[in-house]
């Protein structure tokens, strides 16, 4: 009985702490130095902009909320992690190689400048 | 079930629509996933006309569900009608996929693993292998699914993208678990889309909405005659269309390259994605 319990208690907690452990940031750690110096070819551009929130909504909105406010489950991006500490470099490398332990897919499968134009966007969430 | 109920679930699914950026593959797989907690409901159909046979079409309606950002499974159910003949049910299979590098390489390789239970009469064609050709589409529903096929389909998917472009082959090996010799198979495919950056503005036919490219895939003998002797290999153009609410459209006329091939097949389908499934069903879930 009591085996039983623990047994229940542990895939109980297991996926609360992978959860939990999904906005860590434990990810900046492995962006390699060329990829965090990367700049956004589209810097502050007001199109694209709208042409990253657009992709946005598509596509990130489901987990990270309409404005990037994050939901129940998956961070926001409005954060002094996202906004500060990471470069539009270190996002890049996360869209492109996702964190797939922590529920992150690769988002690979948009082309680069896609990429780039919603990193333009994320990164004007802070204003 | 009630209509309430029917339009009341429709109406959900419809606002829960999202965009799935899919291939416009018929037959290969890449090596992308489905994202994880999303619901991507597939119906795909192949029309072809076998030289001494019916007119047909095989469908396959899919259940494509993202379990982790690294596993995907997903449920098929297959059918196919045939001119003169009859309508009728073919079977169902059930596929995962793994993806063993947990990053984005040059080549990204997927593990996938799919049991079939499916009968003689199935005309999907969502991979050729062995010697799988013309031949096998011209016998009558009634005596055609009389034979049971129960398969275990393994794959090597390797993909790419570079530049906007995707390129993905698929290496097949497919065992019936009966006394039958292993069967061998290939596909690949490339595409990109029409334009690469995303326009400011809303558009239903702007050129990011469209991915164009090619396919081709083939049977390779079996493990008692491996090669392209007396097999049936297919190749043709793809184009698939994100229409607005969640929706892809896909199309592709397929050419026979050689004698034991069917001459034409037309691939035609539809795709809508559900995004985050179960926290629709979740209270406070945005």
């Amino acid at each position: 009985m009591i085996r039983n319990f623990g047994l229940v208690l542990l895939m109980v907690l297991l996926p609360v702490a992978l959860v939990s452990g999904a906005a860590d940031g434990n990810w900046l750690k492995k962006v390699p130095g060329r990829d965090h110096e990367k700049i956004s070819p589209y810097q502050g551009q007001p199109d694209a902009i709208a042409a990253g929130r657009r992709i946005f909504v598509d596509r990130c909105s489901q987990c990270h909320g309409e404005a990037g406010e994050g939901t129940k489950k998956r961070p926001g991006l409005k954060s002094k992690r996202v906004q500060e500490q990471a470069t539009e470099g270190d996002l890049h490398w996360l869209l492109v190689n996702g964190n797939m332990r922590k529920g992150m897919p690769s988002w690979a499968k948009l082309p680069d400048q896609q990429l780039w134009q919603v990193i333009t966007y994320v990164k004007s969430l802070h204003e | 079930m009630k209509p309430a109920v029917m339009v009341g679930l429709f109406v959900v699914f419809l606002a829960a629509g999202c965009k799935a950026q899919e291939r416009p593959y018929f037959v290969t797989y890449s090596h992308e996933m489905e994202e994880p907690g999303n619901l991507e409901i597939e119906f795909f159909n192949a029309v072809g006309k076998p030289p001494d046979g019916n007119r047909f079409v095989g469908s396959t309606l899919e259940f494509e569900y993202g379990a982790t950002a690294w596993w995907t499974s997903e449920l098929y159910l297959d059918g196919q009608t045939t001119q003169h003949d009859s309508t009728i049910f073919t079977g169902y299979r059930w596929e995962n996929r793994f993806r063993p590098l947990l990053g984005e390489h040059w080549i990204n390789p997927v593990l996938y693993v799919e049991f079939e239970n499916i009968n003689g009469g199935d005309k999907a064609l969502r991979e050729v292998v062995g010697h799988d050709g013309k031949n096998d589409l011209v016998d009558p529903n009634p005596e055609a699914r009389t034979e049971k096929k129960r398969e275990m389909e393994l794959k090597l998917i390797l993909g790419s993208n570079f530049r906007g472009w995707n390129i993905s082959e698929n290496i097949i090996a497919e065992k019936n678990l009966a006394n039958a010799p292993w069967e061998f198979g290939y596909a690949w495919a490339v595409s990109r889309p029409l334009k690469l950056a995303a326009s400011a503005h809303d558009c239903t036919f702007c050129g990011e909405k469209f991915q164009a490219g090619v396919e081709m895939y083939g049977g390779l003998g079996d493990g008692y005659s491996f090669g392209t002797h007396l097999t049936s290999h297919y190749a043709g153009p793809t184009l698939n269309w994100e229409a607005p609410q969640g929706l892809t459209f896909s199309f592709s006329p397929q050419f026979g390259l050689n004698d034991y091939s069917v001459p034409r097949l037309y691939r035609f389908g539809i795709a809508y994605e559900i995004g985050q499934l179960w926290g629709r069903f979740h209270r406070g879930a945005r």
